[in-house]
């Protein structure tokens, strides 16, 4: 599919720009994000490198006790490649401790619990440093709903939201992101052993495929399946983007006045910068 | 005659009229300093682009303080720059004045406020009701702001209107990154040059830079000779300041090469308009 093949000169350009001017206008030099070891963090924190100099980027990795440990080695990898600063701050403790009180609670509660926690980390980091903070979703995980609502998807500024897993794959090779990160299975690292693929039931190649053309070229349905794609992976998929659209827009505000925020009392967000 | 012109490729800030007033003065100084003739500025550079409910607040008349002193200005240099203008009965319109001698030479109001995809204009602002070509101590020419251009008949009018210079001021978002280069240069690039080539002008188009919540705007201000050829392009998604020089006899060889603005057969055109017109019922 050629619109999923990008100009990686081009999106480097555009999007180490995009931090660089996001970043400084509003006052501030830094940034801090969550590095993972996974690719989508990897490749964010070598965006901003370029953008704001390494010294300016903080990045923090924040495993539980059954993150696997190769993680925290390739969190590691990637700071040391980019020279950016790295701390590790383990967030067993905090999350146990809620725990011992629902010791019955399922993976999904468990998992959406450690991404708002580093969350929390991340922002009071944003604080501390003052810094802000960068988010690592990309558009296929934004469009599936696939991340925590005010956890992983909670950031200031997200240099990556409108690219798919398959542009974040390019633009990571053409950066020079470590090829062991790029080459690994793609993995939220909630529990042991899970990857991202298997728990969604397809792809990214597949899900992305299907995706751009249905979102970006707007195909209709009919023309999807003419095309070659089952019309059950079609439904299902806008399914999931349609019952997850909530997590991509703010709180729902009940109208009552004649200036509702959001709705008629309307202003970019870089209003007077 | 020849003249020169900066193309100013700024990065206005969204709402800070002050600050870009400041910006826009800092560059016509330079202008002045550099004897150029001509200096263009992109839309909306006194203002910032995605402003919906600041527009009533960054408006201004034409009698305001700004304005004068641009026109105050003009005495040592011509100035084409973009505003939000209010008018006498509160409309708000998205403008473009060309200022030259202290006055101000000529006034065009965005006809096209685009409404698709990222676009909101007409939301906000009233829309412009012409197309006119107006005199210069440099020849004819014609102003269009952006969305303006993507419409054949906005550059025929002023085609037919006698101007020899289109200024197309732009305030250009960048997307599409699929290709060898950005989709929007690509497209305005192809745009310009077949503008040019048809209506046998030059075209200075002045597009701006810099982001607005997360939406870049991609620069490449250029100048396109009446041949269609791009002589001269600035740089892509940063500031810049581009002089060119427009010559006299590069149009005038090129209506002789390729005569069909004199070929151009408006009684034709008119009549099927008007044709087409009752037709519709219009």
């Amino acid at each position: 599919m050629a619109g999923l093949t990008a100009n990686t000169d081009l999106l480097r350009t555009i999007l180490v720009g995009f931090i660089r001017d996001e970043v400084h206008k509003v006052g501030v030099r830094k940034a801090v994000l969550g590095l993972s070891g996974g690719i989508d963090s990897a490749l964010v924190v070598f965006l901003a490198a370029e953008a704001l100099g390494a010294e300016n980027v903080h990045a923090i990795c924040m495993p539980y006790r059954t993150s696997n440990p190769e993680s925290e080695h390739h969190a590691r990898l990637v700071a040391e490649a980019c020279g950016v600063n790295f701390s590790v701050i383990p967030i067993s403790a905090m999350i146990d401790a809620y725990f011992d009180r629902f010791p019955d609670a399922d993976n999904m509660r468990r998992g959406n619990k450690m991404a708002r926690e580093r969350m929390t980390i991340l922002f009071d980091h944003s604080a501390l440093l003052s810094a802000l903070v960068l988010g690592t979703s990309n558009k296929t995980e934004l469009l599936l709903g696939y991340g925590t609502l005010y956890g992983d998807m909670a950031s200031a500024l997200n240099p990556i939201g409108d690219l798919y897993k398959s542009h974040i794959w390019q633009l990571s090779e053409a950066m020079g992101v470590p090829q062991a990160v790029i080459d690994k299975k793609p993995s939220a690292d909630l529990w042991a052993g899970q990857t991202d693929e298997e728990e969604l039931g397809f792809s990214y190649r597949q899900v992305d495929d299907l995706l751009y053309r249905m979102v970006d070229l707007r195909l209709t349905r009919e023309e999807l399946i003419a095309d070659g794609c089952e019309a059950a992976f079609v439904d299902t998929i806008y399914r999931r983007v349609q019952n997850s659209h909530f997590k991509r827009r703010l709180p729902v505000i009940a109208k009552v006045s004649n200036r509702t925020i959001d709705r008629d009392f309307r202003y970019s967000r870089d209003w007077g910068t | 005659m020849n003249f020169t012109v900066t193309l100013a490729q700024i990065k206005p800030k969204l709402g800070c009229v002050s600050d870009n007033l400041a910006l826009i003065v800092e560059r016509i100084n330079r202008a002045i300093t550099g004897k150029t003739d001509l200096i263009v500025f992109p839309e909306l550079a006194l203002t910032g682009y995605f402003l919906k409910d600041l527009v009533p607040e960054v408006a201004r008349r034409l009698d305001s303080n700004e304005i004068s002193c641009l026109k105050e200005l003009s005495r040592r240099i011509s100035i084409a720059v973009g505003f939000v203008e209010e008018s006498d009965d509160y409309r708000f319109y998205n403008t473009a004045i060309y200022l030259e001698d202290g006055e101000i030479r000529h006034l065009h109001r965005k006809v096209y406020l685009p409404t698709y995809g990222l676009f909101d204009e007409q939301r906000y602002m009233a829309h412009g009701e012409r197309f006119r070509a107006f005199n210069t101590k440099f020849g004819r020419m014609g102003m269009l702001i952006c969305e303006d251009m993507w419409h054949l008949s906005s550059s025929y009018i002023l085609g037919m209107d006698g101007a020899a210079t289109l200024l197309c001021l732009s305030s250009s978002p960048g997307r599409g990154v699929e290709g060898d280069a950005l989709g929007s240069a690509t497209a305005w690039q192809q745009l310009t040059s077949t503008t040019a080539l048809f209506l046998n002008c030059r075209v200075l188009y002045c597009n701006r830079t810099g982001f607005e919540d997360g939406v870049n705007f991609w620069g490449g201000s250029e100048y396109v000779a009446p041949s269609g050829v791009s002589v001269s392009r600035g740089k892509l998604l940063e500031e810049d300041s581009l002089g060119v020089t427009l010559d006299e006899g590069s149009l005038r060889r090129e209506r002789i090469f390729s005569p069909m603005l004199r070929d151009e057969n408006l009684f034709v055109t008119m009549q099927e308009l008007r044709r087409i017109a009752r037709e519709r019922g219009q």
